[in-house]
């Protein structure tokens, strides 16, 4: 956004990037750590090695937005007025959410793979383990890459496979759902992956707590789910200071409008990507995505013009099934995914919704891409900003 | 598709959920309350509303934000609807059913 920016801000303004991190970390590279395919070095970058030379670059920790002064409070006293804000502050994990997670037992039996830090301590305790019975855990939606935990419970059975310890592990998917996949297409095409790769899945579990000890999963009703490796996706939560500034909701994401992207916390503040409350997937995709409408509406808010109610919810995955295949879906607020060949009707190379070695060479490269394009604020080759229909099968769907 | 709920044509999805929050009333509330084996009682339409008021607001909700909204905790949201709370309390609210991207 900054990049974007700073090509098209008329001269009279200021750029400044508030960011809490040094470091940039290539999230969608965090799957891959656990199982080696890729380490730390693969997915970091200086955060300064991006910035735009017009922009001025602060890396404090943010106490608070004052809305109705419009200032940022950093830490150290500095109060930083502005005339415009975009909030991209994302979401992190938040395990303290649930008891038994974040005690002794976190990162020695209960893993996360949402920070690079619990993936680099997977990656350890799945190097040594010698088996038994690996639980892949949704503690509650919304999270971010909803897709992720699915990912990983494929890439683990194909890890184990490639170890020869297949009849060693049994793998369990735990979701708060009624399924792995819960939309009505994906579900009739994808359901029979997960019995062919021997996953069991549990669905409708809402974790109530952890026993750590016993080494057991229980939700509100008192069923139960033992493991001896719990892999869980944690409680995911917007920033701190959101909390602090006082207009977050419960899980500190941002109260905003679907279409424009304009908070509906005051009119000069905007926001993009995972810490907006819009019903889209909290996916990568999808803030690029909305990177274009939110370029365009910041400028017609400059001019005193009405905003574009544009945004479709547009998100484009990769999904990693294992064997070195993936599946590729495209889909929006209206629109669930339905299989066809992308991004070229009838030709692909791309499939949708259904496996192949080319998607998961696509998920591959799209780390090239971040790095080289999409950080840099140019737009993914041949995928608009708007779902096309195009090349899709989309009388799959009957209702 | 559309189907006749307490005599009322409504259109519903292949999963038994409206398509049109248009189309709910607390009669067809009612008899898809009963499809649920839930008796809706006082205690229920409190948090039916809530469900609607949230999806009005276009927000994803979760079991867990349901049980910070002060409307009902958790444990009381499972004794409404026993068996998959969020699930069975917004087919019968008429909104749409939680659900992932895929």
């Amino acid at each position: 956004m900054s990049n974007h920016l700073a090509k098209s801000l008329p001269n009279d303004w200021d750029l400044t990037i508030i960011d809490q991190r040094k470091i940039h970390h290539y999230q969608p590279g965090y799957l891959f750590i656990p199982f080696g395919t890729y380490t730390e070095s693969d997915i970091l970058k200086p955060v300064e090695k991006f910035l735009p030379e017009r922009a001025k670059y602060i890396q404090k920790p943010i106490i608070n937005v004052d809305k109705d002064n419009d200032l940022v409070n950093l830490e150290g006293g500095q109060a930083l007025p502005y005339d415009l804000l975009i909030i991209a502050t994302g979401t992190d994990i938040a395990p303290e959410e649930t008891p038994g997670m974040a005690g002794p037992h976190w990162h020695k039996s209960i893993f996360d793979f949402y920070t690079l830090d619990g993936a680099v301590k997977l990656h350890r305790a799945l190097e040594e383990w010698e088996g038994g019975r690996l639980v892949v855990h949704i503690t509650e939606m919304p999270i971010k890459c909803p897709v992720a935990p699915l990912e990983f419970a494929f890439l683990a059975e194909s890890y184990f496979y490639e170890r020869g310890m297949s009849d060693k592990v049994k793998i369990t998917f735990v979701t708060p759902m009624d399924g792995a996949f819960t939309k009505p297409v994906a579900s009739d095409q994808l359901g029979h992956l997960l019995k062919d790769k021997g996953i069991e899945v549990v669905p409708n579990f809402n974790v109530m707590e952890i026993d750590g000890d016993a080494k057991k999963l229980i939700d509100y009703e008192g069923k139960e789910v033992e493991y001896d490796l719990l892999v869980t996706v944690p409680t995911n939560k917007g920033a701190d200071y959101i909390e602090r500034s006082g207009f977050g909701d419960e899980l500190n994401f941002v109260p905003t409008h679907k279409g424009t992207l304009q908070s509906k916390v005051k009119d000069n503040i905007f926001c993009i990507g995972d810490a907006t409350n819009i019903p889209a997937s909290k996916a990568g995709s999808v803030a690029h995505f909305e990177g274009e409408i939110l370029l365009e509406n910041l400028a017609r808010f400059m001019k005193g013009e009405e905003l574009k109610d544009e945004f479709d919810g547009h998100a484009n995955c990769f999904v990693e099934t294992g064997h070195g295949k993936a599946l590729l879906i495209d889909f929006n607020y209206t629109h669930q995914p339905v299989s066809g060949t992308f991004p070229f009707p009838g030709i692909g190379p791309l499939t949708l919704l259904k496996e192949s070695r080319m998607n998961h060479m696509g998920k591959l490269a799209f780390k090239w891409v971040y790095w080289n394009m999409l950080i840099t604020g140019r737009h993914i080759p041949f995928v608009p900003s708007k779902m096309s229909e195009a090349g899709k099968n989309l009388a799959e769907v009957n209702n | 598709m559309e189907t006749t709920i307490a005599g009322k044509t409504v259109k519903i999805n292949d999963q038994g959920y409206l398509t049109d929050l248009n189309d709910w009333s607390r009669e067809v509330a009612t008899a898809l309350a009963e499809e649920e084996g839930i008796t809706l009682k006082d205690e229920h339409w409190p948090v039916l509303e809530y469900l609607q008021n949230e999806h009005k607001q276009e927000t994803a909700l979760s079991i867990r934000k349901v049980g910070k909204s002060g409307v009902v905790d958790i444990k009381g949201f499972y004794a409404l609807f026993p068996g998959g709370p969020l699930k069975k309390a917004s087919r019968i609210a008429g909104i749409p059913k939680p659900a992932s991207c895929i």
